[in-house]
C-alpha cells in the first residue's frame, strides 16, 4: 500500500511531539550515542592556539622585540589608523594617556588607563590587527608595537626588552578595578497607581 | 502631501499588515521613498479598511468614494520565475537594517546596523533585517573549507567540518539576541529619533543546531575545566570566555536561522548561541573552542563589554541581558492623526527567563496597566505585547514596563545610575523607555 495513513501518522506525531517537549523543557535530551569528531594531537593546532591567558602570560610566545624597532612598525602599519604617536588619528582616538582618570568623569581608555593585564595588547594585536592584515606581524612586531605603546603611556623604558616575562610582570594602573558581575542591582517595584513619574539620569544625579 | 501620508490613522489596528508601510515610511532614507502615486493608492485602502472594520464610535468619518476595479485584478501577475530567492515587493523597500546615525563610525568593519523594529509585524526578525555587529567586516567562509576544533582540557582534542556537525541529531530554538551596547546613545539625552536607533541592536531567530554540551562531552571535560573560550575565524578573532555551567546548560552550535543556513552576517557557517546572553558571547564564524581553568581576560572581557561603576571601578562578565521592553508602535518619529483608537504595540524579553508581564503607562509613569501578552511566550525570547489605546488629543507620555519569571521588573534609567556610572559608551540599558506625545499627536523620544 502506498498512500500512509494519515490518521495514524496523526497520532502518533503527536504523541511524540508532546514526549519530546517534555522532555526539553529542562534539557535537550540525551546526548547521541555516537559523535563524529576527528581526533587531533594539540601540536597540530599550534597556528591556531593564539589566545593568551593574560593574568599569568600563559600562551606569549617566544622571542623579544625592542621599543624602538616598536616606533617604526607603528609609523608603518598603525599610524594611518591611529595617528601620529597614537595619540589618535582619522580612524581612532588616542591610545595614550588616561591614567589616573577612572573615577572623572569622562575616563579616558587606552590601552595604559584600561587595561588591566599588559599580555592584552599583546592577544589583540596578534590576532587582530592591523585590521587590514590581522595576524601578518611577526611575533618581533608584536611584541616591539605593544612595547611602544606602553611606552607612550609611560608604563615602559623607551631601552626595555618586551618579552613574554616583561609583559607578565608589567604591573598596569587598572589591575584592581574590575568586580565580576553582581547584578540584579535594581530592584524596582510593580508600582501601578500613585507612582513616581519615570525618573531620567538627571534626576538620579540630582538626588 | 509628504507628511499626510506619514500619519497614523486612528483605528488602525484592524487594518492589514501592509498598510504598515505607509505609515512608518517617515523612516525611509530620501531617495529610497515610494512613489507617491502607489502611496496614495494604499492610503486610500488602509482608510477604507480602518473605517470599515473599527466602527469607532465618535470618529467623525466621511463615506469613502466609490472603488474602481483594481489594476491587478484586470492582468496577468508576474510569472513563476524558473528560480530565485524571494524577495519583499518594492513597496517594502524602505524596510532596511541601518547604520546608526547617532554615534557614527568613521569606518564600518567594526561598526554595526540596526533592525528597524518599527516594521517587525511578529517576534521574529526576517534574516536580511536581522542587526549586525561585526569586529572586522562580515567574513565569507566556504564551509567545505571551514573547521571547528574543539582542544584545551579535554581527553581528546577534536576537529569537525561542517558535515560532521550536521550529522547530529539537532534542536531548535527561539532566542532573542541583543548587543549589550544596544540604547547606549540615549541614556541622558534623547538623541535617538526613532525605535530603530534607540533599541535595533535587537533581533530575534529561530535557531537550529547541536547542543554544545554533547560536542564537549564527546571530547570529554577534564575536572579542572571551569571556562570555555569561543573564538572566530573572522578578521578580528573575536572571542569570548564563558563560564563551563552555561556551555553545558542551554548553548547551541547553530547552523541554521529562521529555516535557513546562517546568513554570513550571522556568523555562515557556524557560531554559538548563549541563550539571553549578550550578542557578542555568541560567537559567530566559530573556528575553536578552548576548555580552560580561567578566563583568558582578553580585550573583549576587560577594555570591551564592561560596565563603568561608581569610584572607578568596572563591572565584567555581565553577560546576562536583563528584562526590558519597548514600545515600537506608536514611536519615535511616528505621528497619530487625530484622536481614536490606537493599539499600542511593542516588545518584551528577558535573558533570565520568560516575560511574565507588561504594564503600559499613558501618564509618564504614574499609572499602569497590564498589556497583553501574545503568544507564544518562550523563554528567552522576544513577546509581543498589545493595549489598546483610545487617544483624546492631549499631550501623553507613553512607555511599557516588563516583568520577567524571577520576579524581576524593568527599572527605570534613574534606578540604573543609582547603582552605576553612566560615563562614556555605557552598556546594558534596559530603562524603561518613554515616548511623548504631543497634542498634536507627534511622538518623540522622551527619554531625558
Amino acid at each position: 500500500m502506498r498512500l500512509p495513513n494519515f490518521g495514524i501518522m496523526v497520532a502518533a506525531g503527536a504523541s511524540l511531539l508532546l514526549a519530546v517537549s517534555t522532555l526539553h523543557a529542562e534539557t535537550f535530551g540525551d546526548p547521541p550515542t555516537s559523535g563524529f569528531g576527528k581526533p587531533i594531537a594539540e601540536p597540530d593546532l599550534a597556528l591556531w592556539d593564539i589566545d593568551i591567558q593574560t593574568p599569568t602570560g600563559k600562551g606569549l610566545p617566544a622571542g623579544e622585540g625592542t621599543v624602538a624597532h616598536g616606533a617604526e612598525v607603528f609609523a608603518e602599519r598603525c599610524e594611518a589608523c591611529h595617528g601620529e604617536k597614537a595619540e589618535g588619528g582619522p580612524m581612532y582616538g588616542t591610545m595614550v594617556g588616561g591614567i589616573g582618570s577612572m573615577d572623572k568623569n569622562p575616563r579616558v581608555l587606552t590601552p595604559g588607563s584600561m587595561y588591566p593585564y599588559a599580555p592584552i595588547l599583546f592577544d589583540y594585536v596578534r590576532r587582530a590587527m592591523p585590521l587590514d592584515a590581522p595576524q601578518s606581524l611577526t611575533t618581533e612586531e608584536v611584541y616591539s608595537v605593544v612595547g611602544y605603546i606602553y611606552h607612550l603611556n609611560g608604563l615602559v623604558e623607551a631601552d626595555a626588552k618586551v618579552n613574554a616575562k616583561t609583559l607578565t610582570e608589567l604591573k598596569m594602573h587598572n589591575r584592581d578595578a574590575f568586580i565580576v558581575d553582581d547584578r540584579p542591582d535594581t530592584k524596582a517595584e510593580r508600582c501601578m497607581t500613585d507612582c513616581q513619574p519615570i525618573g531620567t539620569v538627571a534626576d538620579a544625579q540630582k538626588k | 502631501m509628504e507628511v499626510e501620508d506619514l500619519k497614523i490613522e486612528p483605528g488602525r489596528a484592524n487594518a492589514k499588515p501592509g498598510d504598515r508601510a505607509a505609515d512608518f515610511a517617515e523612516n525611509t532614507p530620501p531617495g529610497e521613498q515610494i512613489k507617491p502615486t502607489r502611496r496614495s493608492f494604499l492610503r486610500g485602502s488602509v482608510i477604507a479598511a480602518g473605517a470599515a472594520a473599527t466602527g469607532v464610535a465618535g470618529a467623525s468619518r466621511s463615506s469613502a468614494e466609490a472603488l474602481p476595479v483594481p489594476e491587478s485584478s484586470m492582468a496577468m501577475g508576474d510569472p513563476i520565475p524558473e528560480k530565485g530567492y524571494g524577495m519583499p515587493i518594492e513597496f517594502e523597500e524602505h524596510v532596511k537594517r541601518h547604520r546608526t546615525d547617532v554615534l557614527v563610525n568613521k569606518q564600518n568593519f567594526s561598526d554595526w546596523s540596526m533592525t528597524p523594529l518599527q516594521h517587525q509585524t511578529g517576534i521574529i526578525t526576517p534574516n536580511g533585517l536581522f542587526f549586525e555587529r561585526h569586529h572586522n567586516g562580515v567574513a565569507r567562509i566556504d564551509p567545505e573549507q571551514h573547521r571547528l576544533v574543539i582542544h584545551g582540557l579535554v581527553e581528546q582534542p577534536l576537529v569537525f567540518t561542517m558535515s560532521d556537525l550536521m550529522r547530529y541529531p539537532s534542536v531548535s530554538r527561539f532566542h532573542f539576541l541583543e548587543c549589550s551596547g544596544n540604547g547606549l546613545t540615549d541614556w541622558t539625552k534623547a538623541a535617538s529619533t526613532t525605535v530603530q536607533q534607540s533599541h535595533g541592536l535587537l533581533s530575534c531567530a529561530q535557531w537550529t543546531g547541536v547542543p554544545l554540551s554533547w560536542l564537549l562531552a564527546e571530547a570529554g571535560v577534564k575536572p579542572e575545566a571551569k571556562w570555555v573560550m569561543f573564538e572566530g575565524a573572522d578578521g578580528s578573532g573575536h572571542l569570548r570566555s564563558i563560564p563551563i555551567e552555561k556551555v553545558m546548560d542551554d548553548a547551541l552550535l547553530a547552523y541554521g536561522q529562521n529555516g535557513e543556513m546562517l546568513r554570513a552576517e550571522q556568523g555562515y557557517p557556524i557560531r554559538a548561541i548563549f541563550p539571553g546572553w549578550e550578542g557578542n558571547t555568541n560567537v559567530k564564524w566559530l573556528r575553536r573552542i578552548k576548555l580552560v581553568d580561567q578566563p583568558d581576560q582578553i580585550r573583549g572581557e576587560t577594555a570591551r563589554y564592561s560596565d563603568p561603576m561608581p569610584g572607578g571601578k568596572w563591572r565584567q562578565f555581565s553577560m546576562v541581558m536583563e528584562c526590558k521592553s519597548v514600545i515600537t508602535s506608536p514611536s519615535g518619529g511616528m505621528s497619530l492623526k487625530g484622536p481614536g483608537l490606537y493599539e499600542i504595540q511593542g516588545f518584551a524579553w528577558s535573558g533570565n527567563g520568560k516575560v511574565t508581564n507588561v504594564d503600559i503607562t499613558l501618564d509618564g509613569g504614574r499609572t499602569w496597566q497590564e498589556a497583553q501578552l501574545e503568544d507564544p511566550v518562550l523563554d528567552k525570547c522576544l513577546t509581543r505585547f498589545r493595549y489598546r489605546w483610545n487617544w483624546e488629543g492631549g499631550p501623553a507620555k507613553i512607555a511599557s514596563r516588563a516583568v520577567d519569571s524571577t520576579g524581576y521588573v524593568q527599572p527605570t534609567v534613574e534606578d540604573l545610575a543609582r547603582v552605576r556610572e553612566i560615563t562614556g559608551f555605557v552598556q546594558h540599558h534596559n530603562g524603561i523607555f518613554p515616548w511623548a506625545v504631543s497634542q498634536t499627536g507627534e511622538v518623540t523620544n522622551a527619554i531625558a
